[in-house]
Protein backbone atom coordinates (compact mmCIF):
# COMPACT_ATOMS: atom_id res chain seq x y z
CA UNK A 1 0.00 0.00 0.00
CA UNK A 2 2.68 2.43 1.03
CA UNK A 3 5.26 1.58 -1.60
CA UNK A 4 6.30 4.41 -3.84
CA UNK A 5 8.39 7.53 -4.04
CA UNK A 6 7.83 10.12 -1.36
CA UNK A 7 9.23 13.57 -0.76
CA UNK A 8 10.78 13.65 -4.23
CA UNK A 9 10.06 15.83 -7.23
CA UNK A 10 8.00 13.72 -9.61
CA UNK A 11 7.74 16.25 -12.42
CA UNK A 12 8.72 19.79 -13.32
CA UNK A 13 6.44 22.00 -15.39
CA UNK A 14 7.57 25.31 -16.79
CA UNK A 15 6.98 27.65 -19.68
CA UNK A 16 10.36 29.27 -19.34
CA UNK A 17 12.95 26.82 -20.74
CA UNK A 18 15.83 28.86 -19.33
CA UNK A 19 14.85 28.06 -15.78
CA UNK A 20 15.16 24.29 -15.91
CA UNK A 21 18.07 22.26 -17.18
CA UNK A 22 18.07 18.45 -17.36
CA UNK A 23 18.40 16.26 -14.32
CA UNK A 24 16.80 13.14 -13.05
CA UNK A 25 13.25 14.35 -13.38
CA UNK A 26 10.81 14.64 -16.27
CA UNK A 27 10.39 18.24 -17.42
CA UNK A 28 7.24 19.37 -19.21
CA UNK A 29 7.42 22.57 -21.25
CA UNK A 30 4.24 24.50 -21.68
CA UNK A 31 3.38 27.29 -24.12
CA UNK A 32 2.18 29.75 -21.55
CA UNK A 33 1.08 30.18 -17.95
CA UNK A 34 -2.37 28.77 -18.65
CA UNK A 35 -1.13 25.56 -20.22
CA UNK A 36 1.37 25.20 -17.40
CA UNK A 37 -1.40 25.30 -14.82
CA UNK A 38 -3.50 22.84 -16.73
CA UNK A 39 -0.61 20.40 -17.19
CA UNK A 40 0.33 20.72 -13.55
CA UNK A 41 -3.22 19.99 -12.44
CA UNK A 42 -3.48 16.92 -14.65
CA UNK A 43 -0.10 15.58 -13.63
CA UNK A 44 -0.86 16.12 -9.97
CA UNK A 45 -4.09 14.17 -10.28
CA UNK A 46 -2.40 11.36 -12.19
CA UNK A 47 0.58 11.09 -9.89
CA UNK A 48 -1.32 11.72 -6.68
CA UNK A 49 1.08 14.49 -5.82
CA UNK A 50 0.82 18.12 -4.92
CA UNK A 51 1.61 21.13 -7.06
CA UNK A 52 4.11 23.58 -5.62
CA UNK A 53 4.92 26.96 -7.06
CA UNK A 54 8.55 28.06 -7.06
CA UNK A 55 7.36 31.56 -7.99
CA UNK A 56 9.69 31.76 -10.99
CA UNK A 57 7.40 30.29 -13.66
CA UNK A 58 8.27 26.79 -12.48
CA UNK A 59 5.85 24.34 -10.92
CA UNK A 60 6.98 21.11 -9.33
CA UNK A 61 4.94 18.10 -8.36
CA UNK A 62 5.87 16.45 -5.11
CA UNK A 63 4.38 13.44 -3.42
CA UNK A 64 4.21 13.80 0.35
CA UNK B 1 -20.12 -22.06 49.77
CA UNK B 2 -23.24 -19.99 49.21
CA UNK B 3 -21.61 -17.09 50.97
CA UNK B 4 -18.67 -17.18 48.56
CA UNK B 5 -21.03 -17.47 45.64
CA UNK B 6 -22.64 -14.15 46.47
CA UNK B 7 -19.24 -12.56 47.12
CA UNK B 8 -18.03 -13.64 43.70
CA UNK B 9 -21.27 -12.73 41.96
CA UNK B 10 -21.26 -9.20 43.37
CA UNK B 11 -17.65 -8.68 42.32
CA UNK B 12 -18.18 -10.01 38.83
CA UNK B 13 -21.29 -7.95 38.22
CA UNK B 14 -19.71 -4.72 39.47
CA UNK B 15 -16.51 -5.30 37.50
CA UNK B 16 -18.43 -6.12 34.35
CA UNK B 17 -20.57 -3.01 34.79
CA UNK B 18 -17.44 -0.94 35.23
CA UNK B 19 -16.03 -2.24 31.96
CA UNK B 20 -19.30 -1.62 30.20
CA UNK B 21 -19.53 1.94 31.39
CA UNK B 22 -15.91 2.63 30.48
CA UNK B 23 -16.41 1.22 27.00
CA UNK B 24 -17.19 4.06 24.69
CA UNK B 25 -17.73 4.08 21.00
CA UNK B 26 -17.72 7.58 19.71
CA UNK B 27 -16.22 9.70 16.98
CA UNK B 28 -12.90 7.91 17.37
CA UNK B 29 -14.50 4.90 15.68
CA UNK B 30 -12.93 2.65 18.21
CA UNK B 31 -13.71 0.04 19.47
CA UNK B 32 -16.08 -0.82 16.69
CA UNK B 33 -19.58 -2.13 17.19
CA UNK B 34 -20.45 -4.97 17.64
CA UNK B 35 -17.42 -7.29 17.51
CA UNK B 36 -14.80 -4.94 18.86
CA UNK B 37 -17.04 -4.19 21.80
CA UNK B 38 -17.82 -7.83 22.42
CA UNK B 39 -14.12 -8.63 22.64
CA UNK B 40 -13.64 -6.00 25.29
CA UNK B 41 -16.74 -6.94 27.23
CA UNK B 42 -15.60 -10.55 27.27
CA UNK B 43 -12.15 -9.54 28.45
CA UNK B 44 -13.79 -7.30 31.03
CA UNK B 45 -15.83 -10.23 32.27
CA UNK B 46 -12.71 -12.35 32.66
CA UNK B 47 -10.96 -9.51 34.47
CA UNK B 48 -13.95 -9.05 36.78
CA UNK B 49 -14.00 -12.77 37.55
CA UNK B 50 -10.31 -12.67 38.40
CA UNK B 51 -10.77 -9.81 40.81
CA UNK B 52 -13.85 -11.34 42.41
CA UNK B 53 -12.40 -14.81 42.84
CA UNK B 54 -9.32 -13.42 44.55
CA UNK B 55 -11.20 -12.68 47.76
CA UNK B 56 -12.46 -16.22 48.52
CA UNK B 57 -9.06 -17.55 47.45
CA UNK B 58 -7.29 -15.40 50.03
CA UNK B 59 -9.89 -16.00 52.73
CA UNK B 60 -9.92 -19.75 52.29
CA UNK B 61 -6.80 -19.50 52.42
CA UNK B 62 -5.68 -21.06 49.17
CA UNK B 63 -2.45 -19.38 48.19
CA UNK B 64 -1.90 -21.62 45.17
CA UNK B 65 -5.08 -20.21 43.73
CA UNK B 66 -3.89 -16.68 44.45
CA UNK B 67 -0.64 -17.34 42.62
CA UNK B 68 -2.56 -18.61 39.62
CA UNK B 69 -4.73 -15.51 39.67
CA UNK B 70 -1.64 -13.32 39.52
CA UNK B 71 -0.42 -15.36 36.56
CA UNK B 72 -3.76 -14.94 34.85
CA UNK B 73 -3.66 -11.19 35.38
CA UNK B 74 -0.45 -11.12 33.33
CA UNK B 75 -2.52 -12.00 30.28
CA UNK B 76 -3.93 -8.52 30.23
CA UNK B 77 -0.58 -7.15 29.23
CA UNK B 78 -1.30 -8.62 25.83
CA UNK B 79 -4.35 -6.41 25.48
CA UNK B 80 -2.10 -3.46 24.84
CA UNK B 81 -0.15 -5.32 22.15
CA UNK B 82 -3.36 -6.48 20.55
CA UNK B 83 -4.76 -2.96 20.36
CA UNK B 84 -1.53 -1.47 19.13
CA UNK B 85 -1.14 -4.01 16.35
CA UNK B 86 -4.74 -3.67 15.36
CA UNK B 87 -4.68 0.10 15.13
CA UNK B 88 -1.28 0.23 13.43
CA UNK B 89 -2.54 -2.12 10.71
CA UNK B 90 -5.65 -0.04 10.16
CA UNK B 91 -3.52 3.08 10.01
CA UNK B 92 -2.07 2.07 6.66
CA UNK B 93 -5.33 2.64 4.86
CA UNK B 94 -6.28 5.86 6.58
CA UNK B 95 -6.16 9.17 4.75
CA UNK B 96 -5.71 11.12 7.95
CA UNK B 97 -3.71 9.11 10.40
CA UNK B 98 -3.99 8.89 14.12
CA UNK B 99 -0.25 8.82 14.59
CA UNK B 100 1.75 6.44 16.73
CA UNK B 101 1.45 8.52 19.88
CA UNK B 102 -2.32 8.45 19.78
CA UNK B 103 -2.36 4.71 19.12
CA UNK B 104 -0.01 4.10 22.01
CA UNK B 105 -2.26 6.18 24.22
CA UNK B 106 -5.38 4.28 23.21
CA UNK B 107 -3.67 0.89 23.68
CA UNK B 108 -2.49 1.88 27.13
CA UNK B 109 -5.96 2.99 28.14
CA UNK B 110 -7.39 -0.37 27.13
CA UNK B 111 -4.87 -2.22 29.24
CA UNK B 112 -5.34 0.07 32.21
CA UNK B 113 -9.10 -0.29 32.10
CA UNK B 114 -8.87 -4.03 32.59
CA UNK B 115 -6.77 -3.51 35.70
CA UNK B 116 -9.35 -1.04 36.96
CA UNK B 117 -11.99 -3.69 36.44
CA UNK B 118 -9.94 -6.15 38.48
CA UNK B 119 -9.59 -3.63 41.32
CA UNK B 120 -13.27 -2.74 41.22
CA UNK B 121 -14.31 -6.39 41.36
CA UNK B 122 -11.78 -7.16 44.09
CA UNK B 123 -12.78 -4.30 46.37
CA UNK B 124 -16.49 -4.93 45.91
CA UNK B 125 -16.08 -8.62 46.75
CA UNK B 126 -14.03 -7.69 49.77
CA UNK B 127 -16.73 -5.33 51.00
CA UNK B 128 -19.40 -7.98 50.47
CA UNK B 129 -17.30 -10.55 52.28
CA UNK B 130 -16.81 -8.30 55.32
CA UNK B 131 -20.09 -6.48 55.62
CA UNK B 132 -22.67 -8.39 53.58
CA UNK B 133 -24.10 -8.07 50.11
CA UNK B 134 -26.08 -4.82 50.50
CA UNK B 135 -22.77 -2.99 50.70
CA UNK B 136 -22.08 -3.95 47.08
CA UNK B 137 -24.55 -1.24 46.10
CA UNK B 138 -22.53 1.37 47.95
CA UNK B 139 -18.96 0.26 47.27
CA UNK B 140 -19.53 -0.76 43.63
CA UNK B 141 -20.71 2.61 42.33
CA UNK B 142 -18.01 4.41 44.31
CA UNK B 143 -15.33 2.21 42.73
CA UNK B 144 -16.75 2.71 39.25
CA UNK B 145 -16.98 6.44 39.80
CA UNK B 146 -13.38 6.60 41.01
CA UNK B 147 -12.17 4.53 38.07
CA UNK B 148 -13.76 6.88 35.60
CA UNK B 149 -12.67 9.98 37.48
CA UNK B 150 -9.05 8.97 37.94
CA UNK B 151 -8.58 7.73 34.43
CA UNK B 152 -9.92 10.75 32.59
CA UNK B 153 -6.83 12.63 31.48
CA UNK B 154 -6.40 16.26 30.57
CA UNK B 155 -8.00 17.81 27.57
CA UNK B 156 -6.30 20.28 25.33
CA UNK B 157 -8.75 22.97 26.42
CA UNK B 158 -7.16 22.89 29.89
CA UNK B 159 -3.76 23.93 28.62
CA UNK B 160 -4.29 25.99 25.47
CA UNK B 161 -6.37 28.81 24.07
CA UNK B 162 -7.92 28.40 20.65
CA UNK B 163 -8.61 31.52 18.60
CA UNK B 164 -9.96 31.92 15.06
CA UNK B 165 -7.34 33.07 12.57
CA UNK B 166 -7.22 34.40 9.05
CA UNK B 167 -6.17 32.12 6.21
CA UNK B 168 -4.26 34.04 3.56
CA UNK B 169 -1.46 33.74 1.01
CA UNK B 170 1.94 35.33 0.79
CA UNK B 171 2.92 34.59 -2.78
CA UNK B 172 2.43 30.86 -3.01
CA UNK B 173 2.77 30.26 0.72
CA UNK B 174 -0.37 29.45 2.62
CA UNK B 175 -0.41 31.20 5.97
CA UNK B 176 -2.61 31.08 9.05
CA UNK B 177 -1.95 34.54 10.51
CA UNK B 178 1.87 34.47 10.71
CA UNK B 179 2.34 30.69 10.62
CA UNK B 180 3.56 29.22 7.33
CA UNK B 181 1.54 26.11 6.50
CA UNK B 182 2.60 25.01 3.01
CA UNK B 183 3.31 25.97 -0.56
CA UNK B 184 0.28 25.80 -2.83
CA UNK B 185 0.94 25.95 -6.55
CA UNK B 186 -2.30 26.07 -8.47
CA UNK B 187 -4.32 29.29 -8.53
CA UNK B 188 -7.62 27.39 -8.45
CA UNK B 189 -6.58 25.55 -5.33
CA UNK B 190 -5.57 28.82 -3.71
CA UNK B 191 -8.90 30.35 -4.46
CA UNK B 192 -10.69 27.35 -3.07
CA UNK B 193 -8.63 27.48 0.09
CA UNK B 194 -9.40 31.17 0.55
CA UNK B 195 -13.10 30.47 0.18
CA UNK B 196 -13.51 27.29 2.17
CA UNK B 197 -10.45 26.97 4.36
CA UNK B 198 -10.58 27.51 8.09
CA UNK B 199 -7.68 28.47 10.29
CA UNK B 200 -7.17 28.65 14.02
CA UNK B 201 -4.30 29.46 16.28
CA UNK B 202 -3.68 27.15 19.20
CA UNK B 203 -1.87 29.13 21.85
CA UNK B 204 -0.25 27.36 24.81
CA UNK B 205 -0.97 28.81 28.25
CA UNK B 206 2.41 27.89 29.72
CA UNK B 207 5.72 26.19 28.96
CA UNK B 208 4.36 22.70 29.60
CA UNK B 209 1.64 23.29 27.05
CA UNK B 210 4.15 24.68 24.58
CA UNK B 211 6.16 21.45 24.77
CA UNK B 212 3.01 19.40 24.39
CA UNK B 213 2.12 21.22 21.18
CA UNK B 214 5.72 20.86 20.04
CA UNK B 215 5.21 17.10 19.65
CA UNK B 216 4.10 16.12 16.14
CA UNK B 217 2.16 13.21 17.65
CA UNK B 218 -0.08 15.61 19.56
CA UNK B 219 -0.68 17.69 16.45
CA UNK B 220 -1.60 14.60 14.48
CA UNK B 221 -4.08 13.66 17.21
CA UNK B 222 -5.69 17.11 16.96
CA UNK B 223 -6.00 16.82 13.19
CA UNK B 224 -7.37 13.30 13.40
CA UNK B 225 -10.05 14.26 15.90
CA UNK B 226 -11.07 17.34 13.96
CA UNK B 227 -11.28 15.46 10.67
CA UNK B 228 -13.17 12.53 12.16
CA UNK B 229 -15.92 14.93 13.22
CA UNK B 230 -15.94 17.72 10.66
CA UNK B 231 -14.67 15.72 7.68
CA UNK B 232 -12.09 16.89 5.17
CA UNK B 233 -11.89 17.35 1.42
CA UNK B 234 -8.87 15.14 0.91
CA UNK B 235 -8.89 12.12 -1.31
CA UNK B 236 -6.34 9.44 -2.14
CA UNK B 237 -4.95 11.19 -5.21
CA UNK B 238 -5.79 14.74 -4.14
CA UNK B 239 -3.67 15.80 -1.21
CA UNK B 240 -3.95 19.54 -1.97
CA UNK B 241 -6.38 20.30 0.82
CA UNK B 242 -4.62 18.25 3.47
CA UNK B 243 -5.27 19.60 6.96
CA UNK B 244 -2.02 20.61 8.62
CA UNK B 245 -0.81 22.01 11.92
CA UNK B 246 2.44 23.92 11.92
CA UNK B 247 4.35 25.67 14.67
CA UNK B 248 5.25 29.31 14.84
CA UNK B 249 8.83 28.63 15.80
CA UNK B 250 9.47 31.89 17.63
CA UNK B 251 6.41 31.90 19.83
CA UNK B 252 5.60 28.20 20.00
CA UNK B 253 1.94 28.37 19.09
CA UNK B 254 0.33 26.31 16.38
CA UNK B 255 -1.47 27.33 13.27
CA UNK B 256 -4.03 24.78 12.15
CA UNK B 257 -5.45 24.74 8.67
CA UNK B 258 -8.32 22.61 7.44
CA UNK B 259 -10.81 22.49 4.58
CA UNK B 260 -13.70 20.71 6.22
CA UNK B 261 -16.95 19.29 4.88
CA UNK B 262 -18.69 21.06 7.74
CA UNK B 263 -17.06 24.46 7.89
CA UNK B 264 -18.23 25.45 11.34
CA UNK B 265 -15.67 27.56 13.16
CA UNK B 266 -17.37 27.46 16.55
CA UNK B 267 -17.39 23.68 16.70
CA UNK B 268 -13.91 23.41 15.24
CA UNK B 269 -12.66 25.32 18.27
CA UNK B 270 -14.73 23.22 20.66
CA UNK B 271 -13.46 19.97 19.15
CA UNK B 272 -9.85 21.08 19.45
CA UNK B 273 -10.41 21.88 23.13
CA UNK B 274 -11.77 18.37 23.66
CA UNK B 275 -8.76 16.58 22.16
CA UNK B 276 -7.03 14.48 24.82
CA UNK B 277 -3.55 15.49 25.90
CA UNK B 278 -1.54 12.40 25.01
CA UNK B 279 0.46 10.88 27.82
CA UNK B 280 3.50 10.30 25.66
CA UNK B 281 3.69 13.88 24.44
CA UNK B 282 2.72 15.77 27.57
CA UNK B 283 5.27 18.44 28.38
CA UNK B 284 6.47 18.49 31.99
CA UNK B 285 9.28 21.02 31.93
CA UNK B 286 7.72 23.07 34.75
CA UNK B 287 8.11 20.09 37.06
CA UNK B 288 11.87 20.35 36.82
CA UNK B 289 13.89 22.97 38.69
CA UNK B 290 15.68 24.26 35.59
CA UNK B 291 12.48 24.27 33.61
CA UNK B 292 10.84 26.59 36.14
CA UNK B 293 13.90 28.82 36.30
CA UNK B 294 14.18 29.07 32.53
CA UNK B 295 10.48 29.84 32.18
CA UNK B 296 10.61 33.24 33.86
Amino acid sequence: MDAGLKEVILAIITWNPDKVKGGGCPVFYAQDQKEMEKTALLLARILGGMVHDLENDVYIIVKH
Amino acid sequence: MDKYLIVIACGVVTGFLARWIMLRSDYRHYPTYPHGQLIHLALGFIAASLGAVAVPAIMKPDYTAVTFLVLAAQQFRDVRNMERENLTKLEETKLIRRGNDYIEGIARVFEARNYLVIFTAFITSLAVHWWGWPYAFAVGPICIFLSIKMMSGNQLGDIVEVVPAKVHFEGSLLMVEDVVIMNVGLPETRERILQEGMGVLIKPKNDDARLTLHAPGQRQAIIHDVVSILGSKVDTAEPDLMPLARKQVDQGYLGLFIVANEPDMEYLMKIIKKVPVLESTRGTTLESFYGRKAAD
